[in-house]
């Protein structure tokens, strides 16, 4: 009989004695295990734990060291976002699905309106400004979630350095955001029919700026990671997944590129005049831990460049609408920059308050209750960090989205986490979430 | 569940101006021909699956996309046809919808496909009613479809035969109802955290 150790209490249950382990030392545990013939250890991972990427909870059935069944929990996180957006109009939906996976939220926002313009078959209206921003504004985006996924999975894994870079470079994305949006992250900036607002002065000054800082500043990550030998023996071979596994599970994004199949819904089924832009596709075919983490740092390169495209296209559309010319869709003012930052538009208050008795209920319409989408239903498909991000949309005709339903790729991925580690060490399942790179507020929504 | 101030009443329009709510119009079947690379998937899969006319109830074109509509009975074997020789290898898993006034098939089951080989994509739906909400499950064909399909039923209660281990997935085990529904009100649920329980956002004193 041990004494009571308040770092590991026990309790017997039916299925076995049962520690509540907590941290610190665990003698009494060790102890009490290695007094036992059984081998089967079964051990519940998260859902608050620092290296299961958010509130993922793993249940592991050890023999040893050595898994022999995982099983993913998920749900710690659920927000009934699809529940609540159908209370909504269609401008406001943008506001929640931001909130999903909220290391994309670009990607959310504009996969959600391209399929809301589809349904209302306005597609080809979106001007080409729009567009370009759009594109600009998702390639940043990959950059910052990027960045996340390998500041965390290098810090997942022990590596605290990359962290601390990949967080610096992050910040260079989060201040462009903050300057075009007014805010780093959920923007909703991404409308049906274009987008909120057209970039402020000085915007591309500020982006080619950041893209020549993070273009010096990548290598020192690449420098730290690529080829060290830690490094390269904790991902190597570890969470191996191949083509026939990714496809049967649905799997998409860096995992399943890291196969060697070059699969990129930016390239093979292009949107928002992806077709325009010059840039590879990145792949590796390896099928293991280290070939994902390598896509991720030579996508950096690739979404700058598209960057540095987008700007130049912006250039030269300067001044072009942001918004589609449909009156009865397009949001009725802009912003304007006041003395004390963002506010109203003073021109277009002047206008619905003291001139145009229409302009008001036009604007009173239009934001209160929003517009009507014709009944149908849609899917679009984008390719955010994580894969295929699919907006399944049905309308019945009204001023609010009658279902609205997510295909997050994270969600699907993590499928994927018994396949990767069932049968390799205890230590790797850690590196093959990471890979997977889900992010749990798009897994629950 | 509750009828305090959230949650839809009468047309589900809370946004209180309309008033008029265009019901979802079912399209009927489509008019070949369809365009696009759409007529030669049906002519591919008529022609290897003879059953065709018998398994799919409508074939629809909208805004570009292409919906068959199979009867839930045929869903696995069709299933197998599209992945086998029509090489739609991946399914991008399933998103229920309600229908409350689609009486005898208000559950609809909608799987969104995509052939990488082809390039392509179309989709798959399954209507059934919601006395008797079973589909049978496509996890054999595609393996993926597990937790969307978990998440299917959890949220609306359709019942894949065949799953693995159909469980709630985002709800908590022991929940009542399934909350996409359209007749589960928005709302109105008491929250309970360690053995406290704060009361429905509707039945706290400021909201009255």
């Amino acid at each position: 009989m041990t004494t009571f150790d308040p770092y590991a209490p026990s309790r017997e249950t039916t299925e076995g004695k049962v520690f509540s382990v907590t941290g610190g030392d665990w003698d009494s545990l060790v102890q009490e295990i290695g007094a036992t013939k059984e081998e089967r250890v079964v051990v519940n991972m998260g859902p608050q734990h620092p290296s299961t990427h958010g509130v993922l909870r793993l249940v592991l059935e050890l023999e040893g060291e050595t898994i022999t069944e995982v099983r993913c929990g998920i749900g710690y996180l659920h927000t009934g976002i699809e529940k609540n957006i159908e209370f909504r109009n269609w401008t406001q939906g943008t506001t929640f699905v931001t909130r999903m996976d909220y290391l994309s939220p670009l990607h959310n926002e504009t996969a959600y309106c391209l399929a809301v313009e589809k349904l209302l078959g306005i597609t080809n209206d979106v001007p080409e400004r729009a567009s370009v921003i759009r594109v600009m504004m998702m390639e940043l985006n990959r950059i910052s979630s990027h960045m996340v996924a390998l500041g965390t999975g290098a810090l997942e894994l022990g590596a605290m350095g990359p962290m601390f870079f990949a967080f610096r470079d992050r910040e260079t994305v989060l201040e462009i955001f903050e300057m075009i949006t007014g805010l780093r992250m959920n923007m909703a900036y991404v409308r049906p029919g274009g987008v909120q607002q057209d970039l402020p002065d000085g915007a591309y000054t500020k982006i080619r700026e950041g893209v020549k800082l993070m273009r010096k500043n990548f290598k020192d990550n690449a420098t730290l990671l690529i080829g060290n030998s830690i490094w390269m023996k904790r991902t190597q071979g570890i969470g191996y997944l191949d083509l026939a596994g990714c496809t049967t599970l649905g799997i998409t994004g860096p995992v399943l590129r890291s196969t060697g199949m070059p699969w990129d819904l930016r390239k093979v089924q292009p949107y928002c005049g992806y077709e325009n832009y010059n840039f590879d596709v990145v792949t590796a075919d390896t099928c293991d831990v280290y070939g994902r983490f390598l896509i991720r740092m030579n996508e950096l390169e690739q979404s700058l460049r598209i960057v540095e495209q987008c700007v130049d296209k912006l250039e030269k559309l300067h001044g072009a609408p942001v918004m589609v010319a449909d009156k009865k869709i397009a949001w009725p003012a802009q912003l304007a920059l006041g003395g004390d930052g963002l506010g109203n538009s003073l021109d277009h208050i002047r206008e619905i308050m003291g001139t145009s008795m229409e302009s008001l209920i036009h604007h009173f319409k239009l934001v209160t209750e929003g517009f009507r989408v014709p009944a149908g239903q849609a899917y679009a498909a984008i390719e955010s960090p994580r894969g295929e991000l699919g907006a399944s949309i049905v309308s019945d005709g009204g001023t609010r989205p009658y279902r609205v339903h997510f295909r997050e790729p994270s969600f699907n991925n993590l499928q994927a986490t018994p396949a990767m580690s069932e049968g390799g060490m205890v230590a790797d399942i850690v590196a093959a979430v990471a890979s997977i790179d889900p992010v749990m507020g798009g897994v629950d929504r | 569940m509750s009828d305090g101030m959230f949650g839809p009443k009468g047309t589900g329009d809370t946004s209180g101006y309309g008033g008029l709510v265009a019901k979802a119009a079912t399209a009927g079947s489509s008019e070949r021909p369809y365009g696009g690379y759409f007529d030669e998937v049906t002519d591919n899969l008529e022609r290897a699956y003879p059953e065709f006319s018998d398994a799919i109830e409508r074939v629809v074109i909208d805004r570009g996309e292409l919906t068959l509509h199979i009867k839930a009975k045929k869903l696995v074997e069709v299933a197998f046809i599209l992945r086998d020789v029509l090489k739609f290898e991946m399914c991008m898993g399933v998103s229920g919808v309600h229908y409350p006034e689609q009486i005898g098939r208000e559950l609809h089951a909608v799987y969104p496909l995509l052939s990488m080989t082809k390039n392509q994509r179309i989709r798959l739906e399954v209507s059934v009613a919601d006395t008797h909400p079973h589909i049978p499950s496509v996890v054999e064909v595609w393996a993926g479809n597990n937790w969307h399909e978990r998440e299917t039923f959890d949220m609306f209660g359709i019942i894949f035969d065949g799953h693995p281990g159909l469980t709630r997935i985002l709800m908590p085990d022991d929940w009542k109802g399934h909350p996409q529904r359209k007749d589960y009100a928005l709302g109105g649920i008491p929250v309970e955290y360690k053995g406290a329980t704060t009361p429905p956002p509707n039945d706290r004193r400021s909201y009255k």
